[in-house]
């Protein structure tokens, strides 16, 4: 049985379970441990850049929506400031998203090199 | 002065083909398909793990695109044993059947982009086809429909989205022509689909984070619109960069979405940055990068800039060999075949059908299941006018191209139960409110044309709702529930919770109606030559060779049995007559039997009647004999002139077809013959009366001439002449010749 993000068995989740309000989103979200368990897969598969995909998926599972959205859009070229990139690299390391981490730095190198940081 | 040409050229002028653009190549416009004299040599140099030159430049002259394929896109340890394989040798690895696709993908995942792009030029146009046929990832092909609609009416999109399932779609995509109404589109693709089909995948095509939200809110089931470019410039103008790109694919994957992302040849060229290289090479980049982010799939092959492709030499064998780079970077493939890219039937059809012959895991990125007008990507390359066409294609060729029929009762029953659920589900949610006049006219309509009903408000007031009042999934699924859409719901809450269990989020997943997961991990595509790889099952091949058109002989006796009359009787047995004046009209043996209507459409009792009277008109006697023992119309003739007073006789077949003979002929010669059965009228038959008239006088008539017709009349009838022939044989017995009468 898998679980969704909640720890809520995925058998628990019915209609009738929604229609009593007793199911939030949380319950059909999926669980870091099944997107590891995909990034297996997928690396079993010949993909391992999926595979490191759903790793960095798993670190942000446990990010609100719109925290996610943010980063996102920190992303965006001309957003931030290099010096920005890389508070966020530090604040996702301290959450444990070391993956997501290594990509805001490499971002704040590559943007800082061609020009597409905040002016 | 410009001379006009002549009529030749100013006919072929005129022809649909002459309405698409056509380009000289110029590889500073980056107009050019394949092998820019500025595309890179493939190289790669390698210092401890890892790149510092790939493709003729160091590390220091990456722009963002080489260095994020540098650091994630390559598999190192292979690289060096990759690029060193001959380019040739590589491209006849790729078509052999011998050598398995693990192999090439493997190899592959050592490539740069400019080692791939000059490895998949050397394919010719069939080895493409043999190499989609063993590279793409999934087994089994499928197919995904556009539905949206000028209004985004809700009530059409969810009956169109139920149709679109019900002709075998499985994957739909919409989008919309007013921004607002993202949400409600969603939720009305999401119930329709859900009403005709489990496991139906539902995206909504908006602006990236829009769309992402939307994910989160379970409202749609996977997204596609998340744009890569070949050339640093157009990526960025596209607001992007591949370090957001590949965040973005993460935060699809942490919320369990399944996600792909699109890209296409002449994109860059289109936006005028395609820094003088071919489209393929910078394609080639764009599927290193999907690759690298960990996409688990591309849109590719043109998309919106199909026509650019197409508008140089080699073009379009550039777009099919895009997707067939997505298959060797062991990705999920989406082939295009999605945009308009000609106005000529022909040339769009030239275009899709190698895809479809060796088959991909969505033959269209966007078949436009719905009218052309209301088609809000731009009208497809497919469109619901070509659906009976598709279908027939796949019956031609038996290829499984993803459809099947679907049969008009049926897809009443689903379009009015998808407008019953969204009309149930936007009352109970508070949304809006649909008259039945509007939902009768969505169950009806071909296009929102067809639906002035529709309130134009609606969508937007309801989105807004479902923002404000931050309605997800779950909501939807209560609204079903209470409103006895059970099956609805369960539907769509096994689509919830197909994203808790992620296994379509593996390479190239979709699902079965039994909610099975087709993916490259469950449905691999394992193909060795003849006789391996996908064959559609025993049901799958049905469903392909049935169409709804197709007629049994059975079909058409049951269509003549509607045409039966008693105005055409037997008198009894025929004898020889020897008035000069005599002339036999001999009819064959279904005549007054089975088959009542000739193939015009004029009835046999009718054509009979205007050969009696033309024959009258020459002051000849008509006499109508049934021969029974022949459906060969020259002996039906020749009979019937052996036993004419006059030696001249009118041979005519039940389905119309009619002939002068004479008694001393040959069976097979005869004096005129209308040979084109479905183009006779009355004027005609009358005419070949007067004729055997006058050649039983002696006479020698003008010759009749068959009307000239250029439709494919074959095409049209030779089935049904096939199934009347039968019909004629099973008719013909040992009896002896019958004179019949027609009421005049």
């Amino acid at each position: 049985m898998t679980q969704g993000f909640s720890g809520k068995d995925s058998g628990d989740v019915t209609v009738a379970a929604i229609r009593q309000g007793d199911i939030t989103i949380d319950d059909v979200r999926i669980h870091p441990e099944t997107l590891e368990h995909q990034a297996q897969v997928a690396e079993q598969h010949g993909n391992p850049q999926l595979a490191a995909n759903f790793r960095r998926a798993a670190e942000l599972t446990s990010m609100p929506d719109e925290y996610v959205l943010g980063l996102y859009d920190a992303l965006r070229p001309g957003r931030s400031t290099q010096e920005q990139l890389t508070k966020h690299a530090e604040e996702l390391e301290a959450r444990g998203a070391v993956r997501n981490a290594e990509l805001f730095r490499q971002a704040a190198s590559a943007y800082a090199r061609r020009g597409l940081t905040a002016k | 002065m410009t001379q006009t040409p002549i009529g030749r050229f100013r006919f072929m002028d005129q022809q649909n083909v002459n309405l698409d653009g056509f380009a000289t190549p110029d590889a500073e416009l980056g107009l050019i398909a394949f092998d820019s004299p500025h595309d890179p040599t493939p190289s790669i140099s390698i210092h401890n793990g890892e790149v510092i030159e790939m493709d003729g430049k160091t590390v220091d002259q990456f722009d963002t695109i080489d260095e994020f394929i540098a650091l994630h896109g390559l598999n190192i340890p292979v690289a060096e044993e990759a690029m060193a394989i001959d380019s040739l040798q590589f491209a006849r690895e790729i078509v052999d059947p011998n050598i398995p696709r693990a192999h090439i993908v493997h190899m592959a995942s050592g490539m740069t982009p400019a080692k791939l792009a000059e490895v998949l030029a050397k394919l010719s146009a069939a080895e493409l086809v043999i190499a989609m046929t063993k590279l793409r990832s999934r087994r089994t092909p499928s197919n995904q429909a556009h539905v949206t609609n000028r209004s985004d009416d809700p009530l059409l999109l969810a009956a169109d989205a139920a149709t679109a399932a019900a002709f075998g779609f499985r994957e739909i995509e919409t989008t919309v022509p007013v921004a607002g109404d993202a949400p409600s589109n969603a939720i009305a693709v999401s119930i329709g689909a859900a009403v005709a089909s489990p496991g139906m995948l539902v995206q909504c095509s908006v602006e990236e984070a829009a769309e992402l939200e939307m994910g989160m809110r379970g409202l749609v089931s996977y997204a596609e619109t998340v744009s890569l470019y070949g050339t640093e410039q157009i990526f960025v103008d596209g607001d992007d960069t591949p370090w957001s790109k590949a965040f973005l694919t993460s935060a699809y994957a942490s919320r369990g979405i399944k996600m792909r992302v699109t890209s296409g040849g002449g994109a860059e060229a289109l936006m005028g940055g395609a820094e003088n290289c071919s489209m393929f090479y910078l394609e080639a980049r764009c599927v290193s990068l999907a690759r690298a982010i960990g996409s688990q799939g591309v849109q590719n092959g043109g998309i919106d800039s199909a026509a650019v492709a197409g508008s140089v030499p080699g073009g379009v064998r550039s777009l099919m060999a895009e997707n067939l780079m997505v298959m060797v970077r062991n990705l999920e493939a989406c082939t295009g075949n999605d945009a308009l890219m000609s106005e000529s039937d022909v040339r769009r059809t030239s275009r899709t059908h190698p895809i479809f012959i060796g088959g991909s895991d969505f033959i269209c990125s966007g078949f436009g299941s719905i009218q052309r007008y209301d088609n809000m990507f731009g009208p497809s390359q497919w469109n619901s006018e070509d659906i009976d066409d598709f279908l027939a294609m796949q019956r031609d060729w038996g290829v499984d191209g993803g459809l099947r029929t679907a049969q008009e009762p049926e897809v009443v029953r689903l379009r009015r139960r998808a407008t019953e659920a969204v009309t149930a589900v936007y009352s109970w949610l508070g949304l809006g409110d649909f008259t039945s006049a509007w939902a009768e006219q969505a169950i009806d309509a071909a296009g929102s044309k067809d639906v002035p009903d529709s309130d134009l408000m609606l969508p937007l007031s309801a989105s807004r709702t479902i923002l404000d009042t931050n309605v997800t999934m779950l909501d939807v699924i209560t609204a079903l529930a209470e409103t006895g859409f059970d099956v609805e719901a369960e539907r769509c809450l096994d689509m919830l919770k197909a994203r808790v269990a992620g296994d379509y989020l593996q390479t190239a997943a979709i699902f079965d109606e039994d909610m099975n997961v087709l993916s490259l991990v469950t449905d691999p595509n394992v193909y060795s030559g003849p006789g391996t790889g996908y064959r559609p099952s025993e049901k799958r091949q049905q469903e392909i060779d049935t169409i709804r058109q197709q007629k049994s002989v059975s079909d058409i006796r049951n269509e003549q049995a509607t045409f039966v009359t008693d105005d055409l009787r037997v008198l009894g047995e025929a004898e020889v007559s020897h008035d000069p004046r005599d002339v036999v009209i001999g009819v064959s043996p279904a005549t007054g039997r089975e088959i009542w209507q000739t193939l015009s459409g004029i009835s046999v009792s009718d054509a009979l009647r205007e050969l009696l009277a033309g024959l009258e008109e020459e002051g000849c006697v008509g006499r109508i004999v049934r021969i029974n023992d022949t459906v060969d119309l020259g002996m039906v003739g020749l009979q019937a002139a052996r036993m004419s007073g006059s030696g001249i006789s009118i041979g005519l077949q039940a389905k119309g077809t009619a002939l002068i003979h004479r008694r001393d002929l040959a069976p097979l010669a005869n004096l005129e013959l209308y040979s084109v059965a479905p183009t006779l009228d009355k004027e005609l038959y009358r005419l070949m009366g007067i004729n055997a008239g006058r050649h039983a006088k002696g006479a020698t008539p003008e010759p009749m001439r068959n009307p000239y017709s250029d439709e494919a009349i074959e095409a049209r009838y030779h089935t049904r002449v096939v199934g009347l022939v039968a019909i004629e044989r099973d008719c013909s017995s040992s009896a002896a010749p019958e004179t019949m009468e027609v009421d005049r």
